[in-house]
């Protein structure tokens, strides 16, 4: 799980990188750098928790109710404690055809885990998502920016193997 | 050799890079645009040209620019759907990857065409490493004078932005995205009015798909009417096909429109053929949100004629035989495929992605999902399936905007199609729900 509290501030880096995604926006609508400051508020404390949504709507001087009904609205947003690493599973059609539902199986299984599930160590989160546009080289998941393609039981170890080091 | 209008060089090592990019003749579309011609007459060239929208609606993309309107000291806006989610397409994220440069040409050549000085590409926020890349092209074009103020000395700033979605489908119609854009949730707005008078901030505002603007700097710089030579009838041009499923040789290919079908699949410049040993059962032609179809009318048409990979030759028969083009999700199943397995997947995510403003859909793809995941998991009935086709009616043209119908058609088609493997599902529970298990009745195409 998350070891930052999530009382504390931006960092400086972000908090300035914040003030530059405002100004890409016309006078007045800075409303839009929402999601992008979402994004990078997950990316320092792993989720939203809603002292760090606060904060955000004071940033973007927009209320707090504002970033809550966007933040439940958009599924890469996570708003409960996390794992390290979380796992972003395609299930949808295409993947499946590629073979996608027996490797899920294995992921789980190698994990000791179900979807939605952290592991003890608080390592691994499991998300099934939908389609990541990707179909061609399914199976596939996603770990923050990075994506695994081309997914096998074999391929699914090593990565985790990688990962656990 | 096929003509390559935008995968030209996309195999070049390095072409992601500005330097490559402009060695290969990047860049000079947008040099002649700009220099040598006025706003309207790019505007001229995109009309000539017949291109039509790329992201699954079609239309014709000078004739959209045509609409913008333009009030005096008001801004316009162009904005880039990047939001690629519809299942079985993958062709943006790879154009994108592999050869950024050519959306950002597209991007400053549409721009001047539609006198936007801030133009928007809205990326599906699961791609932050595409966006990485969109980002240092940007910056790279910057530095050599292609984008910002006064660009190559003619007067004319424009400021390109890349903006990250939050994962939702739903976003990538286009007024639902516009409100993402504006910070809100992506629930698509009533039409009228449409963008091209109220778009983005209230402004007037042109959506266009990655691929029908990448297209615009070799329309600018062969000409229209060279590139409505290229395809067949009014699919001008070529298209970008994400193929996946049960194929040799999944991936991205671009065919010249009008290219048959049968070649497509079998051919080994493209799909290579059904995987060995295995045979075609259905093909979704693009995109989840179109018809499936049963093999015997994927190389043909109900009137026996060759099917083609063109707008109207994929929707030849209509809902009763055809299928459509689409977004060009190109996905293929054999007879390992249950159709109800899959009918059910898809309807899952329909329910998923429902933004839920509209009850039809809202409820429609619940109800839907429910019986569905009944039906494959063996508790179904007959009267279920009749049940699944009103569902699927009373959704139609019932809503805001058109995810209801793209939940619909899926649905409706499975079950015109494939009659008899729901049927089998309910008459055989045991049998349908074993591991792997699929209805041995379908036809195949040996
Ligand atoms: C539910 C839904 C999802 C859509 N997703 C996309 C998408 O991911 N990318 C896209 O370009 N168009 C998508 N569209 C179509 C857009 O609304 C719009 O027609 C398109 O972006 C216009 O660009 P084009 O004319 O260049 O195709 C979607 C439409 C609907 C109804
Ligand atoms: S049809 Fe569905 S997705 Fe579209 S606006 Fe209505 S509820 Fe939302």
């Amino acid at each position: 799980m998350t070891e930052i509290p999530t009382t504390s501030a931006f960092t400086p880096e972000r908090l300035a990188k914040v003030k530059e995604i405002i100004a890409r926006y016309p006078e007045g609508r800075q409303k839009s750098a929402l999601l992008p400051v979402l994004h990078l508020a997950q990316e320092q404390w792993g989720w939203l928790s809603s002292e760090v949504m606060d904060q955000v709507a004071e940033l973007l001087s927009i209320e707090p109710i504002e970033v809550y009904e966007v933040a439940t609205f958009y599924t890469m947003f996570h708003l409960q404690p996390v794992g390290k690493h979380v796992i972003e599973y395609c299930r949808t059609g295409p993947c499946c055809l590629m073979g996608a539902e027996g490797v899920y199986d294995h992921l789980q299984a190698r994990l000791g885990i179900k979807t939605g599930q952290t592991t003890p160590d608080g390592l691994f989160t499991l998300k099934e998502v939908e389609c990541l546009a990707a179909c061609g080289w399914g199976p596939v998941f996603q770990i923050r920016e990075k994506y695994y393609m081309n997914l096998t039981n074999e391929k699914v170890d090593s990565i985790l193997d990688e990962l656990s080091k | 050799m096929a003509i390559k209008i935008l995968t030209e060089h996309s195999h070049i090592p390095g072409i992601e890079t500005f330097d490559v990019y402009r060695k290969n003749g990047g860049y000079t579309a947008l040099e002649k645009a700009i220099k040598t011609m006025s706003p309207e007459e790019v505007v001229e060239e995109a009309k000539k040209s017949g291109v039509r929208g790329r992201g699954g609606a079609g239309f014709p993309m000078g004739m959209k620019w045509g609409f913008l309107a333009k009030p005096e000291g008001v801004p316009r806006y162009l904005v880039c759907n990047a939001d690629e989610s519809e299942p079985g397409t993958f062709k943006d994220h790879y154009l994108m990857k592999t050869i950024p440069h050519l959306l950002i040409e597209g991007m400053i050549i549409s721009s001047y065409a539609l006198g936007a000085n801030k133009s928007f590409i809205y990326v599906r926020g699961e791609l932050m490493y595409v966006i990485q890349i969109l980002e240092k092209a940007i910056a790279e074009a910057t530095a050599n004078g292609l984008l910002g103020n006064n660009i190559l000395g003619s007067g004319y700033d424009l400021e390109l932005v890349v903006q990250p979605g939050g994962g939702a489908y739903i976003c990538g119609e286009e007024t639902a995205l516009l409100e993402s854009l504006e910070g809100k949730r992506g629930n698509p707005r009533n039409k009228p009015p449409f963008p091209a008078v109220k778009g983005l901030y209230q402004s007037p505002t042109v959506v266009n798909n990655v691929e029908s603007i990448a297209n615009m700097a070799w329309i600018i710089n062969h000409g229209g009417e060279a590139y409505a030579s290229v395809g067949i009838g009014r699919s001008t041009g070529t298209k970008l096909i994400s193929a996946s499923g049960h194929i040799k040789k999944p991936g991205v290919y671009e065919i010249e429109l009008g290219l048959s079908v049968e070649e497509f699949m079998n051919s080994d410049e493209y799909c290579g053929g059904i995987r060995d040993g295995h045979h075609l059962k259905a093909l979704v032609a693009g995109g989840s949100s179109v018809p499936i179809i049963p093999a015997h009318l994927v190389y043909k048409t109900a009137n026996g004629e060759d099917r083609l990979m063109s707008y109207e030759s994929l929707s030849d028969g209509g809902f009763a035989t055809g299928t459509m083009l689409g977004s060009g999700g190109f996905i293929v199943f054999d007879e390992t495929a249950c159709i109800v397995r899959n009918t059910w997947n898809f309807s899952r995510f329909y329910h998923h992605e429902s933004c839920g403003q509209c009850s039809p859909c809202r409820e429609g793809t619940g109800w839907m999902e429910k019986v569905l995941h009944r039906l494959e998991h063996g508790h179904g009935s007959m009267h279920d399936i009749d049940l699944l086709v009103d569902v699927a009616k009373k959704i139609e043209g019932n809503t805001i905007c058109p995810l209801g119908d793209a939940a619909a058609w899926p649905v409706a088609s499975a079950i015109r199609h494939f009659r008899e493997e729901f049927e089998w599902h309910v008459s055989h529970p045991k049998e349908a729900t074993l591991p792997g298990a699929v209805y041995k009745g379908a036809a195949v195409l040996a």
